[in-house]
């Protein structure tokens, strides 16, 4: 027998000598409550941290300085001291009418940001009088069918000072293209308007699903956006890349990083291709992660997130620019871990997945209301999800240090296996030809698909606890709570003001903008001018997306 | 004899493309031995009632979560009672709130499976309900 035994350093002989000494007479007299821990990404949690689990990682190297690559301990070199996240919750329901006064009851209460939903026919890229809209429209979301909504919707609020934040993906050059004619309208200076687009085309077909055109006509229409705001609107994100609803589709953790960044990578690349450069147009990527319910490995998914961005584009793109570098993001709460059952139970959880957003640094917050497992939320339910955040901010002190948990043995060592993690399907995924072939192979879509699954059973045979569904659960739940209704009349206000438009509207210049518009679409040439001509005329959201899809077809999922 | 299979389609109506759920009852239903047809997203309910016709399936499985369930679901049962299929349970699962429960059952949906429900609760309900065949 040849082997060699590695001599343990002195910080493994320490570990060792606890373990003998103090552990073991413990475990003889009680072993431990579970033969293994283990988190959702994470096959197991050793009992204990020490420094031996974290002496492969150089403070010099990997931790740093925040404000320092590669950013681990954040992009800021004074953290929250200098400026709290902004507090953005996502609205929107009904008819634009609606969603503005929301809007303005949410800025009135010490919001700072606004953040619209859309709903699933505006998403779609259908006009609310669409038959495919019936029984959908002001459902999931503010309907937006043209300007004219659009107008309304922003009423009253100064797109020159208020960030405004759009979850739009499919057709989101369009609402993109809507948004900055609103602001021409009220005289802004587009020097000066802030805010972000969704605009991530690969996670819909990867998880949420809201796809209209094949992958690579829409990869363009992405760029297009990109290369337009690098010009025209230099402050506004184009972009923000979504690991939110990979992991609402059922990722872990590690998946969730590493799809997403690995997304983000996609969208540099098919930047670079085009011809821009990446310290111009890079800085204005930003991100998007949920925060789930395990609580520390969540923020190493944040801490890993920064150090694995900076690093990938100093050395896969050679950026030089800080910006570049430094990874942005918001943050939302688990909704697929909120329950119908006992569902006062979700203003904890959430308080808790929000802390995990604010230790593991997040540069904006949305907390889930706790209704929303049954309906949208009504103004009670988002104000105590406010209330949830301003009491992390200014009560519990969480926010007078940077990254506070950072030189935790546990912590480190986490964002170091989270890092590894990502990296390992990072290899994959280039192997397979980067992340547009992934997703035509179907790689990323069943990866999720078996974790959902696995999860699902997990919950089943109660090895996964959700307290009040699978443990703790009440049989005659009680207390009935208030919902939000929404009024079955939106889709007739929408369609009558749709009419009304297209009645008071130029039909000759609306036809011109769009035969402009595809002409673009065909030549390849950027399409934003042509969309915001279009637009500016009134035409429909769902007459400039079927102008591309006349031009584009449509995506077809690969079977089940 | 073999006892027959007990045939699900599961289908996605309307525009919202949350399909976790959808995707793991199928499969849950498959490892529980049942055919499982997965119509895939966006289905309209003439589409879902011309495929539980053709795939002569003894349940459809409608899964919606974009609040669209009172528009949809009744029609979906309608269409499928004038195609003869009189048997035919219709399943419910999504994000539905308590008040329109008791209105779709009463439309002739059969059960409305909320989230947090066990797929156990789901396979057991279909072996308990689906009416065998004569």
């Amino acid at each position: 027998m040849s082997e060699i035994k590695e001599l343990s350093t002195p910080a493994e002989a320490a570990v060792e000598r606890w373990e003998q000494e103090t552990l073991a007479p413990v475990l003889r007299q009680r072993p431990e409550r579970r033969e293994k821990f283990e988190t959702v990404s994470l096959d197991s949690v050793e009992r204990l941290y020490t420094p031996a689990d974290i002496a492969d990682i150089d403070f010099a190297r990997d931790t740093t300085f925040p404000g320092e690559f590669p950013y681990t301990r954040g992009i800021h070199p004074t953290g929250y001291r200098g400026k709290l996240w902004t507090m953005r919750q996502f609205a929107g329901y009904g008819t634009p009418e609606e969603t503005n006064a929301r809007f303005k009851y949410l800025l009135e209460h010490g919001q700072n940001g606004l953040s619209v939903a859309y709903d699933l026919p505006t998403l779609m890229g259908y006009d609310a009088d669409s038959l495919l809209s019936e029984g959908e429209v002001g459902k999931c979301g503010v309907a937006v069918s043209s300007l004219a909504d659009m107008e309304v919707l922003f009423d009253g609020i100064p797109l020159e000072q208020v960030t405004v934040s759009q979850t739009i993906n499919a057709p989101a050059s369009v609402l993109l293209a809507m948004y900055l004619v609103v602001a021409e309208k009220q005289g802004a200076n587009f020097n000066k308007i802030s805010g972000t687009l969704q605009n991530d085309i690969l996670k819909e077909y990867i998880a949420q699903k809201e796809w209209i055109y094949p992958i690579r006509p829409a990869m363009k229409l992405v760029v297009d956006t990109f290369e337009f705001c690098t010009k025209h609107v230099p402050k506004y994100n184009p972009i923000s890349v979504s690991g939110y609803h990979i992991r609402e589709a059922g990722a872990t953790a590690l998946q969730e990083l590493a799809f997403t960044l690995r997304d983000g990578i996609e969208y540099v690349q098919w930047g670079m291709d085009a011809g821009l450069d990446v310290d111009e147009f890079v800085p204005r990527i930003s991100f998007f992660f949920n925060a789930h319910n395990d609580f520390f490995e969540e923020i190493a998914k944040y801490r890993a997130a920064r150090r694995i961005w900076a690093h990938a584009m100093r050395e896969r793109f050679n950026a030089k620019n800080p910006h570049t570098l430094q990874l942005r993001f918001h943050t939302q709460t688990a909704g697929v871990s909120l329950t119908v059952q006992q569902p006062l139970n979700n203003i904890v959880r959430v308080a808790i997945q929000a802390l995990a957003g604010v230790l593991g640094g997040t540069q904006s917050l949305h907390t889930d209301s706790y209704d929303e497992a049954l309906a949208l939320p009504t103004d009670q339910a988002a104000l105590i999800a406010l209330r949830t955040q301003q009491i992390i901010a200014e009560e519990t002190g969480v926010v007078n240090t940077i990254d506070p948990l950072g030189g935790s043995y546990f912590i480190e060592a986490l964002t170091k296996k989270m890092e590894d993690g990502a990296l390992d399907y990072f290899n994959k995924i280039d192997s397979l030809g980067g992340m547009v072939a992934a997703v035509e192979k179907g790689f990323p879509q069943r990866e999720i698909q078996d974790s959902a699954y696995q999860y699902q059973k997990a919950v089943e045979r109660g090895a996964q606890t959700i307290v009040g569904v699978n443990k703790y659960v009440m049989e005659d739940e009680q207390g009935k709570i208030d919902i939000l209704k929404i009024d079955e009349a939106a889709r007739e206000r929408q369609v009558t003001r749709l009419q009304q438009t297209k009645a008071r509207r130029d039909n000759g210049a609306v036809a011109n903008a769009l035969e402009k518009l595809k002409r673009a679409a065909v030549d390849n040439e950027n399409t934003m001018p042509a969309t915001i001509e279009a637009v500016r005329a009134y035409a429909t959201l769902g007459e400039i997306c079927d102008a591309l899809r006349d031009v584009y077809g449509l995506y077809e999922e690969p079977a089940f | 004899m073999p006892e027959q299979k007990i045939r699900v389609l599961v289908a996605k109506p309307g525009l919202d493309g949350h399909d976790r759920g959808a995707k793991i009852i199928a499969r849950a239903l498959r490892d529980a031995g049942m055919e499982v047809i997965y119509t895939g997203l966006r289905q309209t309910p003439e589409m879902i009632a011309a495929a539980a016709l053709q795939e002569d399936v003894d349940a459809v499985g409608v899964s919606i979560l974009s609040g669209a369930h009172n528009t949809l679901c009744p029609r979906i049962v309608g269409l499928l009672r004038e195609r003869g299929m009189n048997d035919c349970l219709v399943l419910v699962g999504g994000i539905v709130p308590k008040e329109d429960i008791a209105r779709l059952k009463e439309q002739g949906v059969a059960e409305v499976f909320l989230p947090g429900t066990s797929t156990e609760d789901i396979i057991n309900f279909l072996r308990a309900n689906v009416r065998p065949r004569t």
